[in-house]
């Protein structure tokens, strides 16, 4: 048997891995120490809204249709629903902005007239017309993954800006000021 | 097959009195959009929306896909590609038309972007380094 | 009182983890010789003191005693004994004293039983697991004590989560940990090596049998998650690539990697700077894998107990562990020259591309599971699943397998590919048939076609390095070697045709009514109402038959209820045959009084477990046949040292009668 070379495995082959160790560590330390964003957000912001015509949910008002909220005046539209625990922590907000005088509307997800009309006479009702998107399509083709959720849309009907989760008081202020901004 | 130990009556209407307290809330939950539980009848188009449905995830679970979960917003997604599929159109096109709508984040398939191709270089980059490791290790051929 | 006796053990092994330290570094460097004495005792005891701790815990949840956070937080009075028993590891601070206490066991164990090794390497050794074991005792000890009391003390626990009420619970987490932190002794040997520059045959005979009944649990461990994931989530699916199973796979090809690098440095005294980074990445895959799952720091099914300020605590144990050891190895990659040299061509060079290609695997898996985490850093918001796992590892895996049906029978050093390509034609032919047969039935992917015809190929392969020897006298590790082979082809031939040949059917159908999945025909007969010691449930009697001629047969799915804590569950239920399983799992109840019902018929998927209990059987003969033939040796070594003694002894009584 010929003696053993005594060749030495190149050098970059023995610090690479102590490199990407060290190029993991760091990622990681980013990764920790960012807050957590578990929301999935639209990417329509800025965007025109699609085209849709929602049924009533209920008997007493209008449903909802895209040419409804491209009518030259900005929107509120709000994704809601009567078992949604967090729609009642906004319904305040909500009904403040109305009363505001901000054109409120609302999609109901997977909900039944009975229990729409229980929801709001308990927390109240800031909605102009309220369309029931059963299996979700419309929710789906604005880039909603959840409730509650609502977007400024502007007077020619481009989304201009999406709220995740509930309207806070702390909100509010804010909501209104994207309001002026879409108007202009 | 799990078979639970035998039961007096007694136990059995406390059971029967527990279930029908469980939150009734869930039952709202349940999608209703239409092809949410159902599948096409063509078989081969159900198979196209299955293998498409394995590939986009659901936006309300901790990392499964549609096909995997009874979230609602998975059932409407669900529903939505196999109506989709049931009217002709392509696989590739409804997963356009939600990442558009959501972001690369839907589709556990990472399409080439300026974003991800260090996900496509890898493979590349692996199979140079192995090159370089073989080439360097049988440099001198064979052994006398 | 029980638990403050596992604190106090706790506490005392780790004080003995840290002596065992100390005394192993004075000792090696010379400045307490005497020390290096202290060092096997402390470490056997110190695993001792582990386990009691262990015992303590579960003792604690064996009686459900609520006076203690963690019982509080996840046990309860009305679990069966066994969940409750398996509960002590179904959280966050049990599960890291099991880590813990494998770990100390293993230290111990190593100390008490090998012999092998020179003296210093084998105290360095025992120093760095004690460096790595105190690092995971300060972990456990500061940030995750299990043994917390809890004042007032509640009346009732929060309960177990029900996915993991199962007996999956039971077996999963050990066997797992048993093979993850097992891997810490492959990594303390080479440690050991490294700081006393004993990189050689001798040390990679030593450490082969720890590598060997390691990565057996570890294989064990994957199969039995991935059977438990497969039958409690109720979708039918056994593997997602999910960030949790990842970091269990991770280790896995490491180990797999080192475990053939071993033998080759034992046997010809190559490959040894692979063998001893393969040593080190093992168990750095363990610590990273423990670290993703426990930070939070990525999305899982899986996920349990995630706390970002634990994650950093984990990570500067990382940092420590892992970026010491790659600092070392690339100090002293210098003193680790590269043996014998070998052809491109030979059962080393085979070996070489198998590492190579497993390597590459695990960059594969190790890049893509953290590159949402890369894409966040950026902004943006990435999701990388099964449909870039799958092709990325098919490309390395494919060349792999093929190499693996050829090289078993290269011989070492040279060899050329037309000594051993007259056997190679059946294989070939087999691989050629099961590619036809695909193309012909039609509908099938390329990767499921792929791993059809290889399997088949290497099924027939693996048998082969058999062939012309006397089977009585083929040494064990031979029978393990084809069997492990073996078993990847029948776990790759499950696979191929549950991708290839699953059928579902989703209906709702009425009691009475019959609906039919592949060849079966299912009635169901009715939905009844159950219960159980922590649950309700509503279960389906389902009525089967396989094709026109079979007999019938019950299923009962049931869909779940626990209120401790609230959550639902859906029990599936199996029905295996020899070419597959019948899988039926209950949904809800439509308006019209009609039940969802969930079924598959998933042809031979049994055996893509069935293939990794075999892969885990052939290393079992493997160590068997190495442990025995170590055995042997000692014997051996003793008659002679016996005879000689004897004969020295005979001659001096000679001598001393002439004259």
């Amino acid at each position: 048997m010929s003696p053993p070379v005594r060749t030495k495995a190149p050098a970059w082959a023995i610090w690479l891995p102590l490199g990407l160790f060290l190029a993991f560590a760091a990622l990681v330390t980013i990764g920790l120490f960012r807050p957590a964003d578990r929301t999935v957000a639209s990417t329509l912001i800025g965007k025109p809204m699609p085209a849709f015509a929602l049924p009533p949910a209920l008997p007493d008002r209008p449903g909802l249709g895209s040419a409804d909220i491209a009518s030259g005046k900005p929107h509120l539209v709000n994704i809601f629903a009567s078992w949604c625990i967090p729609c009642r922590v906004e319904a305040p907000q909500l009904r403040a902005l109305a009363g505001a005088g901000v054109p409120i509307v609302g999609i109901s997800v997977r909900d039944s007239t009975e229990a729409l009309t229980g929801f709001l006479k308990e927390n109240g009702d800031p909605y102009q017309r309220i369309g029931a998107d059963d299996d979700g399509k419309v929710q789906l083709a604005l880039g909603s993954s959840g409730v509650p959720e609502t977007y400024v849309i502007d007077g020619r009907g481009v989304i201009r800006y999406q709220h995740i989760g509930e309207i806070r008081p702390e909100h509010v202020a804010m909501i209104l000021a994207k309001l002026q901004e879409a108007s202009q | 097959m799990r078979r639970p130990a035998s039961l007096s009556l007694a136990t059995l209407s406390l059971a029967m009195a527990l279930w029908l307290t469980v939150p009734a809330a869930a039952q709202e939950e349940q999608s209703t959009a239409p092809f949410a539980y159902r599948q096409l009848d063509d078989p081969a188009k159900e198979q196209q929306a299955q293998a498409l449905m394995e590939t986009l995830r659901c936006l309300q679970c901790q990392g499964q896909s549609i096909a995997d979960s009874d979230a609602p917003i998975a059932g409407s997604m669900r529903s939505l590609v196999r109506e989709r599929i049931a009217a002709g159109e392509q696989p590739e096109a409804i997963r356009g038309w939600l990442i558009e709508r959501y972001g690369d984040y839907v589709s556990y398939a990472p399409q080439l972007t300026s974003l991800t191709w260090p996900l496509f270089a890898l493979p590349v980059v692996l199979i140079g380094l192995a090159a370089l490791l073989l080439r360097k290790r049988f440099r001198r051929g064979e052994v006398r | 009182m029980i638990a403050e006796l596992g604190l106090a053990a706790l506490w005392m092994a780790a004080a003995l983890a840290g002596l065992q330290l100390l005394a192993g570094i004075l000792a090696l460097t010379g400045r307490g010789a005497s020390l290096g004495g202290i060092v096997r005792p402390v470490a056997a005891v110190q695993g001792v003191l582990a386990l009691i701790a262990f015992l303590c815990l579960i003792a604690v949840f064996a009686t459900t005693d609520l006076s203690m956070k963690l019982v509080a937080m996840n046990s309860h009075s009305l679990k069966p004994l066994i969940f409750k028993v398996a509960g002590t590891w179904g959280n966050h601070e049990g599960s890291m004293l099991l880590w813990v206490t494998v770990m100390s066991l293993a230290g111990g164990f190593v100390a008490l039983v090998e012999r092998r090794l020179p003296e210093p390497t084998m105290l360095a050794t025992l120093a760095g697991q004690a460096f790595v074991s105190l690092g995971f005792y300060a972990f456990l000890l500061i940030a995750s004590n299990p043994f917390d009391r809890l004042s007032p003390v509640p009346e009732e626990g929060n309960g177990l989560n029900p996915l993991l009420q199962d007996l999956g619970l039971a077996f999963h987490p050990p066997t797992l940990y048993l093979g993850y932190v097992g891997l810490s002794v492959a990594f303390s040997f080479a440690i050991g090596a490294l700081v006393t520059r004993q990189v050689g045959p001798a040390f990679a005979r030593a450490m082969r049998p720890w590598v060997l009944g390691a990565w057996i649990f570890l294989t064990l461990g994957i199969t039995a998650g991935s059977y438990w994931a497969y039958y409690e989530l109720g979708w039918g699916g056994w593997w997602f690539w999910d960030p949790v199973e990842n970091a269990s796979l991770m280790p896995w090809l490491a180990a797999t990697a080192l475990l053939h690098s071993v033998s080759v440095l034992a046997s010809r005294d190559a490959l040894r700077a692979w063998t001893v980074m393969l040593g080190v990445v093992a168990f750095s895959m363990s610590m990273i894998g423990t670290f993703l799952v426990r930070s939070g720091i990525l999305t899982s099914v899986h996920a349990f107990a995630v706390d970002p300020q634990r994650g950093s605590f984990i990570l500067a144990l990382l940092a420590i562990n892992i970026g010491g050891a790659l600092t070392l190895f690339a100090l002293r990659a210098g003193t680790v020259t590269e043996g014998e040299r070998f052809a491109l061509v030979s059962r080393e060079g085979a070996l070489v591309f198998n590492n190579v290609m497993l390597s590459a695997i695990l960059g594969i898996v190790l890049f893509g599971t953290l590159y949402p985490l890369v894409a966040e850093t950026m902004g943006a918001k990435v999701s990388v699943g099964p449909p870039y796992f799958n092709p990325m590892g098919a490309l390395f895996a494919v060349p792999m397998l093929v190499i693996l049906a050829v090289g078993p029978m290269l011989r070492w050093r040279r060899d050329s590919f037309a000594r051993v390509g007259r056997s190679l034609v059946i294989p070939a032919m087999l691989v050629a048939a099961g590619i036809i047969a695909m193309v012909v039935v039609g509908g099938v992917g390329l990767l499921p076609t792929l791993g059809f015809a290889l399997a088949l190929g290497l099924g027939w392969a693996s048998v082969l390095p058999l062939k012309g020897r006397n089977l009585r006298r083929t040494p064990l590790p031979i029978w393990g070697m084809v069997l492990a082979h073996f078993g990847i082809a029948v776990s790759l031939f499950g696979m191929s045709c549950e991708s290839a040949f699953s059928v579902e059917k989703l209906v709702a159908v009425k009691a009475g009514d019959a609906t039919a999945v592949g060849p079966w025909q299912i009635k169901l007969d009715a939905v009844e109402p159950m219960a159980g010691p922590n649950w309700t449930a509503l279960e389906a009697r389902l009525l089967v038959r396989y094709g026109d001629y079979g007999k019938v047969t019950q299923l009962d799915p049931q869909s779940r209820s626990f209120w401790a804590p609230p959550q639902q569950t859906s029990e599936s239920a199996l029905l295996t045959r020899w070419n597959g399983q019948l899988y039926a799992v209950l949904g809800g109840e439509a308006d019209d009084g009609r039940w969802q019902l969930r079924l598959w018929w998933k042809p031979f998927v049994p055996l893509i477990w069935l293939g990794g209990v075999l892969i885990a059987l052939g290393g079992v003969l493997a160590l068997l046949g190495r442990v025995a033939s170590d055995l042997r040796h000692i014997f051996a070594r003793e008659k002679i040292a016996y005879r000689r003694g004897r004969m020295a002894d005979l001659q001096r009584a000679q001598e001393g009668e002439e004259p």
